[in-house]
């Protein structure tokens, strides 16, 4: 066998898929031992430790890379961006390993019919995690492959070639990559060169200005709502307004009627219309008279008494020692209850799509982070083979979890296909309130027994929660019998006090009348909430400083260490004190979200009856750091929209209806009730980068909680945190 | 009907049936001037925010009649990456952009507050920028904020020295 035969059937084995995932989780648990709790805890726990890989092309460079006759590359990206600085941080490691600079560098969205895809899509604090290995495997072996051309070119062994900037020299001469590729018809792919050396990277670790800000900072048109084609018309959907509404029939006589409509489009499941404006659309859509069928009027006390722990069932997803038996013997346990809200994503970028369908093929840009589950949907509603089908991601003004479904992207495909023009079709403000895939709202039951020096001998978390991960395209329609608990809705329900004795968490699933699903860090914020407000009453009965009480009962395995460090490091840095002082108090909280753990200190002050947080200080490991500016962006980000669930926002259910439907009414987080001060402290007590995007999300909620208490002496177990 | 204005400096003229068509479809859709944004059609959001005669307005819920004869700007008439408004450069210099969607609304509405205030207070800022962010990029811009007032100042001095 040649060495180049050799090299090939090697790369062909070649995998990055070795540490497992959501993949191999049906493998895992196919079996005789299904049902049996033992292994679904095995599942838990595993899915709780297990880094997300890459479910992606990892060894065609040719889908990857693109040069250019300027000399500059195109990485063709399968995440998209969505502000979490994916395309910069990804920029930064192909640079560093094809030896170019990272001006000559562009990320686009690599559109589906290229075939470069993630079948997990963009989501989880994965982007930059799952591909830090694949991508610089890549780009060394594009650049190996272009070596190898340029020393048949130059007539040299490659031996003699050295690299920068994307110019190749060799004994004074010079051959720049784009002259290196033109002409060359065919490509031998090597086998995958050695990487650099970490240290030796020019852009990785340092904190390189993203890539897309001037596009964002001159107004560039890069998102979804921005996109066009030639001869486009625009569409309009008609929603019910009633939770659990399907549709009958519609009257579409006076909207067929109406100026500039072109067709009034009605389905099995939904009625559209099309027209020549927007405005036009919009009017049509109203004069649409749609008839829908509803079988009750919901009210937020239905919603209320259906998230209770003790209904449904539950499911043991962690369990070390007896803490079940010592906490039912115990009569003086200490018990806790903790509530949050149902929350909306509120993106400022409404769901919608340009799409454009001919005979046998289809086009649509849209703003999603499902790339392959869009193309496969819209396929199979408009009957077009998938290869056919070219889904053209754009930048997404806000994804969190919004974007991993996208019925808009079929809507707008249907409606072009009966106008055979392409057509542009988005939501509204009040459809994207009422419409929207909610983060539940949960129920959390916190017990425990403290030994006679405080120390905690058995705590239990028990959590009732609408479905994450369940119902979402995402997950295999299986996963709900293998798994038993939706690991969404557990997310950050794990007790992370690996010194305590015996510990419990059990995860009870609640099926809400309207979707619930992906929020980003799903169920995080809510159940460290629970817990970290919780740890703080404990600390309180035991007479213990909160924040050693918790070092002192973490154990000291590598997790353990590492969720240490930053607990350390963010105290010392806030110079956390467990007491309030000239009307300011601090407030402690921490949390492990995909390996990667998190503290955080808040300074608080009760002003006009209302919190005010003054400063967030914020320690977190996420390993590895890409682009430190990024980290920091991220965390500043995460720890103001989390004060913004946590403290501030709530829908609710009103004779049927989700509300509020308008920005105002449901209240955010603005400009004013920012910290002036965030300070961020990075640790990087891990050789490869970790999730960064969901973990500063997690103790936000329980630290102004506890800080509050530690103020006013008032225990807030229900968010939206209001002091009274 | 027909409306006339100036955007961006550039005479137009545009023919519309429905004169109380809000300003923001006539730039996105009929000028193709997409950089203001749809946020949520009743100006809650300030996603759309740009300027008429120099004042902030949220487009989506200001009828285009109302332009007639008047100074439009948007994001695009700001500044450009030649020559950007001081308020760009500070949204460059400290890198405030996450998803990016909501920024041109806040950088309008930046910009007038400026002409308004020229050093704005954290308070003049809590009181004036009330535009939404959903990525919470609200810390670094209103640092981005203070940097704008201060190259602005400084650029204001240096024409009036020279």
């Amino acid at each position: 066998m040649s060495d180049e035969k050799r090299a090939k059937k090697k790369l062909s084995r070649r995998k990055f898929l070795v540490r497992g995932g959501l993949g191999t989780l049906g493998v895992l648990a196919v079996g005789t031992y299904l049902f049996r709790n033992p292994i679904r805890r095995s599942l838990a726990d595993f899915a709780n430790t297990v880094e997300t890989p890459y479910l992606g092309d990892t060894k065609t460079p040719s889908i990857w890379f693109e040069v250019l006759n300027d000399n500059s590359v195109i990485l063709y990206s399968p995440k998209v961006e969505m502000g979490q600085g994916t395309f910069t941080g990804l920029a930064q490691i192909a640079a560093d390993e094809l030896e170019i600079d990272i001006d000559q560098i562009k990320v686009v969205n690599s559109p589906s019919i290229s075939g470069n895809m993630d079948d997990f899509g963009t989501g989880g604090s994965t982007s930059i995690s799952s591909l830090w290995q694949p991508l610089r495997e890549l780009a060394a072996t594009t650049r190996e492959m272009i070596k190898n051309e340029a020393a048949k070119k130059l007539g040299v062994e490659v031996a003699t070639l050295s690299v920068a900037n994307g110019i190749i020299s060799s004994d004074g001469k010079t051959m720049s990559y784009a002259e290196v590729v033109d002409g060359v018809k065919e490509w031998k792919v090597p086998k995958t060169p050695a990487l650099r050396e970490i240290k030796s990277y020019k852009f990785v670790g340092k904190p390189i200005p993203r890539v897309d800000l001037k596009a964002k900072v001159f107004g560039e048109h890069i998102f979804g709502m921005d996109a066009s084609m030639p001869d486009m018309l625009f569409g309009a959907v008609v929603r019910p307004s009633e939770i659990g509404a399907i549709f009958e029939d519609a009257d579409i006589a006076e909207a067929e009627k109406m100026p500039g409509v072109i067709k009034v489009v009605k389905e099995k499941d939904f009625v559209g219309v099309v027209a020549n404006s927007r405005m036009e659309a919009e009017n049509a859509k109203h004069a649409i008279k749609t008839t829908w069928k509803t079988d009750k009027v919901w009210q937020t006390k239905d919603i209320e008494d259906m998230i209770k722990v003790g209904q449904g069932t539950p499911i043991t997803i962690q369990k070390e020692g007896n803490a079940k038996s010592i906490l039912e013997d115990d009569q003086d346990k200490i018990t806790a209850e903790y509530h949050s809200p149902l929350g909306a994503h509120a993106q400022l970028e409404p769901n919608g799509a340009v799409a454009y369908v001919e005979e046998d093929k289809a086009t649509v840009m849209i703003s999603t982070q499902v790339v392959k589950i869009t193309r496969d949907e819209i396929a199979k509603r408009i009957g077009v083979s998938k290869d056919k089908v070219n889904v053209i991601p754009t930048f997404l003004g806000g994804g969190f979890g919004r974007r991993l479904h996208t019925p808009n992207g079929i809507q707008a495909a249907v409606l072009s296909k009966a106008v055979g023009k392409p057509v542009k079709c988005f939501l509204d403000r009040k459809e994207e309130f009422q419409h929207d895939t909610f983060r539940p709202p949960t129920h959390h039951v916190l017990k425990a027994k403290l030994r006679e020096n405080g120390m905690i001998e058995a705590i239990e978390h028990n959590v009732s929660s609408g479905d994450v991960a369940f119902g979402s395209p995402l997950l295999p329609g299986i996963a709900p019998a293998l798994m038993g608990a939706d690991l969404g809705a557990w997310r950050g329900g794990m007790i992370n006090y690996s010194a305590i004795p015996n510990y419990r968490a059990v995860s009870w699933r609640v099926k809400l009348p309207f979707a619930t699903s992906w929020w980003r860090s799903l169920g995080l914020l809510a159940n460290t909430f629970a817990i970290e407000s919780f740890m703080d009453e404990l600390a309180e009965k035991a007479g213990k400083d909160p924040v050693q009480y918790r070092l002192d009962q973490i154990g000291d395995d590598e997790r353990g260490f590492r969720l240490k460090e930053v607990i350390k490091a963010a105290a010392e840095k806030a110079g956390y004190k467990d007491k309030a002082e000239n009307g300011r108090a601090m407030g402690f909280a921490c949390s492990v979200d995909v390996n990667t753990p998190c503290a955080q200190v808040v300074e608080v002050s009760i002003e006009n009856e209302k919190i005010k947080v003054h400063k967030v200080t914020c320690a977190m490991d996420p390993g590895l750091v890409v682009n430190p500016d990024q980290v920091r962006a991220q965390c500043e980000g995460a720890i103001i929209m989390g004060m913004s669930a946590s403290m501030y926002e709530r829908m609710y259910v009103e004779d049927g209806q989700l509300r509020p439907i308008i920005y105002g009414p449901y209240r955010m987080a603005l400009m004013r009730h920012a910290p002036k001060e965030i300070d961020v402290v990075l640790l990087q007590n891990s050789e490869t980068p970790g999730g960064v995007g969901e973990p500063p999300l997690g103790p936000i909620g329980a630290a102004v909680a506890n800080a509050v208490y530690r103020l006013t002496g008032q225990r807030l177990r229900s968010m939206p945190l209001e002091a009274s | 009907m027909k409306i006339s204005f100036h955007i961006n400096n550039q005479p137009q003229t545009i023919t519309i049936e429905d004169q109380n068509t809000p300003l923001l479809w006539v730039v996105r859709d009929l000028l193709d001037l997409k950089g203001t944004k749809f946020g949520c059609g009743k100006a809650a959001c300030g996603a759309c925010t740009l300027h008429v005669e120099g004042q902030a307005v949220r487009s989506c819920s200001f009828p285009v009649h109302l332009v007639e004869g008047k100074k439009v700007t948007t994001i695009e008439g700001l500044g450009t990456p030649e020559d950007p408004h001081p308020v760009q450069q500070a949204w460059i210099e400290e890198i405030v952009p996450q998803c990016g969607y909501c920024q041109p609304g806040f950088m309008m509405a930046t910009a007038a507050l400026l002409e308004e205030i020229p050093n704005p207070t954290d308070d003049d800022i809590d009181n004036n920028i009330i535009n939404v962010c959903r990525c919470a990029t609200y810390y670094r811009m209103r640092k981005a904020i203070h940097r704008a007032a201060s190259i602005k100042n400084d650029s204001t001095t240096n024409s009036v020295n020279s």
